[in-house]
């Protein structure tokens, strides 16, 4: 059993994501692990991660062990959808109280353990470790062997407390747990050439399942689903598919990889997300089949049932083009769904002005700028203001994004779609992407709008506060622009490293003073880059554009 | 007298209750310009945060110390210390207001003495409104944070008052319990403002959580009570405590100015509106307004057509003290039998909640009552949603959180008009049920030979 803090260090280590590979020994060491702003941080914690990865197996039993605000808080918030139990729906909590605190919570959690068996006998428990047991030292790996031995029932330890990092470090852990505990336990009754695993994927709006008929129709067998609409067998005999299938980029990059090292399961980075994304993935299912055995053919008919699809899809969204003939889209989100959802807009016409890369990788980026251009306009941490003026210029006439960005759009009476995992509608596979164009259809030619841009009859129609907002901006603008001394000052605050609070102007100085070169100069000088080490591209650009130093040797 | 006990469970199942710190992020949020902070590791923000967001449908304000392993172990004063100036920097707020959370307490951090330091070392905080409560997550539930909260702000935040000095006679202070949505506020706002009366409500969810635009793009909450209002609360002439949980605050009020207080356990309801009322017609000298005698007449006319639906209902209800004992008391009044109860934390309300038995529990408990009674009503927050469809009855929404459906924040309780568009809603419910699922026939009422009835009469 390797302690924690070694399977943070190994997950840190992950040689298959790309991000990782680019970077020092050192650096590597440090992790993944954005370090977080006191103040200034908003996302979830390493717990979540686990929970999200984990939560949509749908016959587990869920336990959280931990005070009521790890569960009670948070329980039943996702929208992944079953086809068989709702147990993944209820929700289990040791909610420790301040005797467990003094006393040890660790026969608390075996009570636990043994109410959930007994009342409703799941096939399997995971058990989640949160902050403040993992401070009074409950060894939940310990509590769940016993319990696993006594009951003759699989009880996983979920070793993932929220206060070891983020989300994202959470969704690697769940996977190390699966690693450790699960797969490879169980033997499926048969298997067959056309078996594959599907990693990181949650089924969400049942979204799945807009592109599980296509593979049934090719005969291709869905193993095991991790985790969407998953069941604990199926995830315990998944070390017997021919080929894998990794959704999510970030997430659970350590299973697919892990499994092509265990068991000899190749696994390819893909995305149903867009038209051209979802047929590369069929091909690429089918390619890794074939290559495992499976017959030649299988290329054929999935080459049939790509072209049929296309064309359907294709068909269907030509009716948008000329409705979206010159609207502009403000895309922010995270991570693997630009680049995929950029192209499928840009299918049907819609001009693309701005995606988010704050949760991208580097290949993510490299991605959206390959599809958009090199002029991609990729909006890193843009404020609430700058969002709402980029809506009101009408530079954009719709915003989609997930959840917490809505209200800025919304508020600023300009349609808004939400993409992200609180969103009703499914967006996956051909017909998703058809459903998207719907959706985005409905919204922009609402008739709503019109109203509500339109002032009150008793205020000016210059003096609402839309208006006065853009007045100001503008105004500050015209300031900046009129003055070259405000100008060059507003040039050097702009934010470089928002982690270590450093702006434009002490960086130029420093490379002035010192003479510097490269980004570990520049750490050195301003602290730059000392936090999550996201600004280096960008002190790399200010690097470049520095008249060449003539001499090194300050540094 | 009801008799209330404790679950005996080892393993909470569906949990009824939320934890104690987001209940005070939750009252820091009635302030205006506020930044409510918690002292632990990101999630116990960000799962308050999502949770608040799905059922207002708006952006809130709400940050973290964003406590690591090791801060935890070494004791958190740094993290303190950089999110309060991080905030005060970059949000600009008119006041930070810090809940602990288990993490921190667990490790036992001084955040008062962490505050102290804080401002010594920061001259521009010194004056800077800061409250911090302590509100441990193993402990304790959402009220009770909120109960806490609020009663730290008026220790911090009124000025004190000295004995004798004059006061504004049309002032009165509003403290009202968590269990109130902003569209109650704003109908008790008008209530009281019809009496000539100026009310300060501490806090003011109606300010900043009730879906109003804003004129300015803020981080902080977009409305609610100034700090500056909050100063003066002391001239008062009246407190007015809404909730039971909203004694304490009303205590230290007293206490630090003097303003005597009138609590009010409930305003849901015929009775306990007639006596809000007087009370505001007896402190304001003025006559009872024509609207609200108009309001009562209707509240009468809406029981005297609801109650055919409501009467004889088996409620089964899960709630927050204060909630439950408002709710179940109004449809007590009106002929419904409270079958089941299940709540979250203590309160001394409990024993006078008109039933047997109230249970400190959790969904699962309630759903099981609700099945062994045959209870054909349930009332609880939208995390009864699974238990209301494995149950077939009529379910109806109430207290926080509401994340399934639309207009939480203005669903009404309080006052004539508020309690009229309720059992409307509830009398509805259960005729849409009727309907949909207990339709009569043939069968429904043949009997057998022996004369005993083949099914039991399902028309309820």
């Amino acid at each position: 059993m390797s302690s924690l803090s070694a399977t943070i260090q190994d997950v840190f280590n992950e040689p298959g994501c790309g991000k990782n590979a680019n970077k020092t020994e050192a650096e590597r060491k440090k992790g993944c692990t954005k370090q977080l702003q006191p103040g200034g941080a908003a996302g979830g914690c390493a717990f979540d991660g686990a929970k999200i990865a984990l939560q949509p197996f749908t016959d587990v039993a869920h336990l959280v062990h931990g005070p009521i605000a790890c569960e009670g808080n948070s329980w039943d918030n996702r929208g992944s959808a079953s086809s068989g139990s709702d147990l993944w729906r209820r929700s289990f909590t040791t909610d420790m109280n301040e005797t467990d605190i003094v006393f040890g919570g660790e026969k608390r959690l075996y009570k636990a353990i043994k109410e959930v068996i007994e009342k409703y006998d799941p096939p399997a428990i995971f058990v989640y470790q949160t902050c403040v047991p993992a401070m009074i030292g409950d060894d939940i790996n310990a509590v769940c062997k016993a319990a696993a031995t006594k009951f003759g029932k699989p009880v996983i330890p979920v070793n993932s407390p929220g206060f070891v990092g983020p989300k994202n470090l959470g969704n690697k852990l769940a996977g190390e747990a699966l690693l450790e505990h699960v797969i490879g336990t169980e033997e499926p009754d048969y298997t067959t050439p056309y078996d594959i695993n599907i990693i990181g994927e949650y089924n969400l709006s049942g979204e799945f399942w807009q592109v599980k008929p296509l593979l049934d129709e090719l005969g291709i067998r869905i193993l095991s689903c991790i985790s969407g609409d998953g069941k604990y067998r199926e995830l315990a005999y998944s070390h017997r598919a021919r080929a894998a299938m990794m959704v999510c980029s970030k997430a659970m990059i350590n299973v697919a990889r892990k499994m092509e090292e265990r068991y000899g399961i190749p696994y390819f980075e893909g995305s149903f997300y867009g038209i051209q994304d979802s047929s590369d993935s069929l091909r690429e299912i089918a390619r890794l089949l074939i290559e495992r055995g499976a017959p030649a053919e299988l290329m054929d008919r999935t080459e049939a049932v790509i072209a049929r699809e296309e064309a359907k899809a294709w068909a269907a969204i030509e009716r948008f083009k000329p409705r979206f003939k010159d609207k502009k889209v403000l895309l922010i989100t995270g991570g693997v769904k630009s680049w995929s959802v950029v192209a499928a807009l840009q299918e049907a016409g819609l001009e693309i002005v701005g995606t988010s890369v704050k949760k991208s990788t580097k290949e993510d980026k490299e991605r959206i700028k390959e599809l958009m251009g090199q002029d991609a306009h990729m909006i890193e941490d843009m404020t609430p203001r700058e969002m709402y003026k980029m809506l009101k210029d009408a530079r954009a006439d719709i915003m989609l994004s997930g959840g917490k960005s809505q209200f800025v759009a919304l508020k600023a009476a300009m349609p808004w779609l939400d993409i992200n995992q609180e969103r009703s509608h499914a967006y996956m596979g051909y017909i998703g992407m058809v459903t998207l164009m719907e959706q985005i259809e409905k919204a922009l030619y609402n008739p709503m709008w019109a109203q509500l841009r339109k002032p009150a009859p008793w205020d000016d129609a210059g003096v609402n506060w839309q208006t006065k907002a853009m007045e100001q901006m503008d105004a500050q603008a015209a300031e900046i622009a009129a003055d070259p001394v405000l100008a060059e000052a507003a040039r050097r605050a702009k934010k470089i490293c928002h982690c270590k609070t450093v702006d434009l102007g002490t960086i130029e100085d420093a490379i002035a003073a010192h003479g510097l070169s490269s980004v570990d100069g520049v750490k050195e000088h301003t602290n730059a880059s000392g936090g999550c080490g996201a600004c280096k591209g960008r002190i790399e650009d200010i690097l470049a554009a520095q008249p060449t130093p003539m001499l090194q040797a300050a540094e | 007298m009801a008799i209330v006990t404790t679950s005996k469970k080892a393993c909470s199942v569906n949990p009824l209750k939320m934890s104690q710190p987001i209940g005070g992020s939750f009252a820091f949020m009635g302030l205006r310009g506020a930044m409510p902070l918690l002292h632990g590791s990101q999630g116990c923000t960000s799962f308050g945060l999502t949770l608040f967001v799905r059922h207002f449908k708006e952006a809130v304000p709400m940050q973290t110390t964003a406590m690591s392993e090791v801060a935890t172990v070494l004791g958190g004063y740094e993290n303190v210390e950089q999110a309060i100036l991080n905030i005060y920097n970059r949000t600009k707020p008119e006041i930070i207001g810090i809940n602990s959370t288990g993490v921190t307490e667990t490790k036992g951090d001084d955040v008062e003495g962490f505050i102290r330091l804080i401002r010594q070392k920061h001259p521009q905080l010194e004056k800077f409104p800061l409250v911090y409560v302590s509100t441990p997550d193993f402990k304790d539930a959402f009220q009770d944070g909120w109960e806490k909260t609020v009663a730290r702000m008026v220790e911090v935040l009124v000025d004190p008052v000295e004995a004798g000095a004059a006061r504004d006679a049309a002032r009165v202070n509003v403290l009202p319990g968590c269990h109130l949505t902003p569209g109650d506020l704003d109908e008790l706002r008008t209530i009281i403002e019809d009496f000539g009366l100026k009310p300060s409500f501490l806090p003011d969810l109606a300010g900043s959580l009730d879906g109003h635009i804003p004129d300015e793009f803020t981080p902080t909450t977009i409305g609610g009570i100034g700090v500056d209002e909050i100063a003066t609360m002391g001239q008062a002439a009246w407190t007015i405590a809404i909730g039971a949980q909203m004694k304490r605050a009303a205590e230290a009020m007293q206490q630090r100015s003097g303003v005597p207080f009138r609590l009010f356990e409930r305003l849901c309801g015929l009775a306990p509106n007639d006596e809000f009322v007087a009370f505001l017609s007896e402190i304001s000298g003025r006559p009872v307004p024509a609207k609200y005698r108009r309001q009562r007449g209707q509240l009468a006319d809406a029981m005297l057509d609801t109650h055919f639906h409501i009467g004889g209902r088996k409620l089964a209800i899960g709630a927050e003290p204060d909630l439950l004992f408002d709710l179940s008391s109004m449809l007590h009044e009106m002929g419904a039998e409270v079958a089941a109860a299940v709540t979250t934390t203590a309160s001394p309300v409990l024993e006078r909640i008109k039933t047997q038995e109230v249970l400190i529990g959790d969904l699962e408990d309630l759903e099981e009552l609700a099945k062994a009674r045959d209870c054909d009503l349930l009332i609880t927050h939208s995390h009864g949603r699974q238990a209301a469809s494995r149950l077939k009855i009529p379910f109806y929404r109430a207290g926080f959180p509401m994340f399934d459906r639309l207009g939480a924040g203005h669903q009404l309780s309080v006052g004539y008009r508020g309690t009229r568009d309720l059992v409307f809603d509830l009398a509805n419910l259960v005729i849409a049920d009727r309907e949909a699922n207990h339709q009569p026939t043939p069968d429904t009422w043949r009997t057998t030979d022996s004369g005993l009835q083949v099914v039991p009469p399902q028309l309820h």
